[in-house]
């Protein structure tokens, strides 16, 4: 049964140190609670880039490729349509819906992705380490899984730091 | 965000040394309170310009366009005047919320919010008026290629009108989103300070369990970041379409190559304007002063005047080139326009839009927000009037001189605009009881930039620079930066 040390900051970057000299120190960081987007985190927390890149960029290829291949089956093939004789399939007069369309499934795709990925749904009950982290508390939560753990020692990093508080619990309720 | 540096040329963006929880104090207190008596007359107003034109609409759909004042050679007029109107004004909230973001002009902060919630109205109101002027709106589904016992027949994918609606529906789309992913981290701070229970249970429904996660946090810049770059072609790509409405077809006065980047800085510029009417207004009702600082409102201003003057330029371009292409249909309908029967209207739009912009040069201008209030509401007028110029004056005096004619509104037609502003204003003011008008994650993360730590200890210059035990290396950096 893995339990948590939650150590509360006021400051940012009091909150962004403790995170970096934990995770040096070799203490696992389940994670940190920030009202913003802290800046530096992800290289504190060591967290990798994120790949929604990719998935954008995948889907909105595929909502492009979606585009011109619809628009030249209606246009150019299941029912053409002759104007002034010219061919059915001028590219350019295909492109702003493309250009529509790439940016339309990319966009929506990413948010699916976002929310998936971070499990975020509506009427989730919001699971908080402590009071406030959405307000104007930072909470660094270390993961202790065994006997390894030192707990001394994650206080006195904490307390370097200049923690607030320092809770523990079974974990987030 | 990044602000481990300080320096003394760096204006604070939020005035007034406020801690994270006052701005979170500050920026749920109108959702908070009671709404006050201003609040109501406002509602109020909205709500009967809203009903006005409703009745309007109803009347139009029961009775048919004839309600209308178009005859046969003037059958695009009010309506799709509105609709570009509407459209651009929608363009300033994307365009502060995702080119600012990309430009890293922080200031947005304080004002993405609500320029992106008056987008999403605007691109509402916009709606409507193609949807009326289909006159059996009833069928608008028409417009999506759906699979049917037709043909199939299509719709024809060659046509700006219907670009257009795959135009508009992407950004409301994409507008819609963009917002409520803003939204959330501020839906869970309203959540977690809520004292009544219904309260509570609708904001954690809509907060989607936000807990403030750095590792979610990382994830949802990175969606942030690909948001403001799709978001920011698909704003010039917006009304580069609804400009191509009229620069495909073949008539002097909208057949140019000019138009694109001459509407989409319309756009921009009659856009800013309207955020400025309204910021101002609301920044005095909600007390957001310190928030939305007068520098706001002058860097506001100078994105008008930048606008205005390009816009300016664009005017005496197509002047210019009417006549130097030697068509005489062209030119005939430039010299019509500032000299014929709607030489009123082309006189009030160079007014408002190129010569009363050019105030803004003067900093004092700038930085009067009584003067800047007066200016954007010209301004609103200007671009109104523009619309309405390249609509109508284009289309009054055509080939046929038997065929010439004037266009005057309908009270039905005026009733209609008077309705769509009722529409953007109610849905303006529900907003700002609603959801939190201030983009408070964002606010918090630039509150100390261009401001001294708020530490003693960082604030300690006596000592050494050398980094000293238990000192953070950040705090560091920010010391030595100044010394």
């Amino acid at each position: 049964m893995s339990r948590l040390v939650i150590g509360v900051f006021a400051d940012e970057d009091h909150v962004v140190d403790a995170t970096r000299d934990c995770r040096l120190a070799g203490f696992e960081i389940q994670d940190v609670y920030t009202p913003y987007a802290v800046h530096g985190m992800d290289e504190a927390m060591g967290l990798r880039r994120s790949r929604l890149t990719w998935v954008c960029f995948a889907a909105g290829a595929a909502g492009c490729a979606f585009a011109l291949w619809f628009q030249y089956y209606t246009q150019a093939v299941n029912w053409p349509i002759n104007v002034g004789g010219k061919d059915p399939w001028q590219m350019p007069a295909y492109v702003p819906i493309a250009f529509e369309l790439t940016v339309l499934i990319g966009g929506l795709t990413t948010m699916l992705a976002l929310f998936v990925r971070s499990r975020l749904f509506p009427g989730k009950r919001a699971k908080l380490p402590a009071p406030g982290v959405t307000d104007d508390k930072f909470a660094l939560v270390l993961l202790q899984r065994d006997s390894s753990f030192d707990a001394e020692r994650a206080r006195a990093i904490l307390a370097q730091h200049h923690v607030e508080r320092v809770l523990e619990s079974g974990g987030l309720s | 965000m990044s602000h481990q540096v300080y320096s003394k040329l760096r204006e604070p963006l939020v005035t007034g040394d406020v801690s994270l929880h006052q701005i979170t104090e500050q920026a749920c207190a109108p959702l908070e309170r009671r709404a006050g008596l201003t609040w109501w007359m406002a509602f109020a107003l909205a709500l009967t310009a809203l009903g006005v034109g409703a009745a309007a609409v109803t009347y139009e759909i029961a009775t048919g366009i004839g309600t209308w004042g178009l005859n046969k050679t003037v059958g695009w007029a009010f309506d799709i005047t509105n609709f570009v109107f509407w459209v651009g004004i929608g363009h300033a909230g994307t365009l502060i919320s995702a080119v600012l973001f990309l430009l890293r002009q922080k200031w947005r902060t304080s004002i993405n919010r609500s320029a992106e919630a008056m987008t999403i109205f605007a691109v509402i109101c916009a709606a409507v008026f193609p949807l009326i002027h289909m006159g059996r709106p009833w069928l608008a589904f028409w417009t999506a290629p759906y699979p049917n016992f037709r043909g199939p027949l299509w719709v024809n994918f060659r046509s700006p009108l219907l670009w257009d609606v795959f135009a508009i529906s992407t950004y409301f789309t994409i507008s819609l989103v963009f917002w409520y992913i803003g939204l959330i981290p501020d839906l869970a701070s309203a959540r977690d300070r809520a004292k009544s229970k219904i309260r509570k249970f609708i904001y954690s429904i809509m907060s989607f369990g936000w807990n403030g996660s750095s590792r979610v946090w990382s994830r949802y810049e990175t969606a942030y970041l690909l948001f403001a770059g799709l978001a920011t072609p698909l704003v010039v790509s917006v009304h580069t379409i609804v400009s191509m409405d009229f620069a495909t077809s073949v008539i002097p006065g909208w057949h140019t190559t000019i138009f694109p980047p001459y509407f989409v800085v319309g756009a921009v510029f009659s856009g800013f304007a309207m955020v400025m009417t309204l910021l101002i207004i609301m920044r005095k009702v909600v007390n957001f002063q310190n928030f939305i600082t007068v520098n706001h409102l002058e860097n506001m201003a100078k994105v008008i005047l930048v606008t205005g003057s390009i816009v300016g330029l664009a005017y005496s371009t197509e002047f210019f080139i009417a006549w130097y292409s030697g068509n005489e249909y062209e030119g005939f309908t430039f010299v019509n326009r500032a000299t014929g029967p709607f030489a009123w209207a082309y006189w009030i739009m160079v007014s408002c839009n190129v010569i009363t912009p050019q105030l803004l040069w003067f900093k004092k201008i700038r930085r009067s927000v009584p003067m800047l209030f007066i200016l954007s509401i010209f301004v609103n007028i200007g671009m109104w009037f523009e619309r309405f110029v390249i609509v109508v004056t284009s289309l009054h005096r055509d080939y046929l001189p038997s065929s010439w004619a004037y266009y005057t509104p309908t009270l039905i037609e005026i009733a209609t605009l008077v309705g769509s502003f009722g529409l953007f204003f109610t849905l303006f003011l529900l907003f700002c009881r609603a959801l939190p008008m201030l983009a408070l994650g964002e606010i918090k993360s630039v509150s100390k930039f261009g401001r001294k730590p708020r530490h003693p200890e960082l604030d300690d210059h006596s000592k050494p620079a050398a980094k000293q035990p238990g000192k953070s290396t950040r705090a560091h950096q920010r010391e030595t930066a100044h010394v």
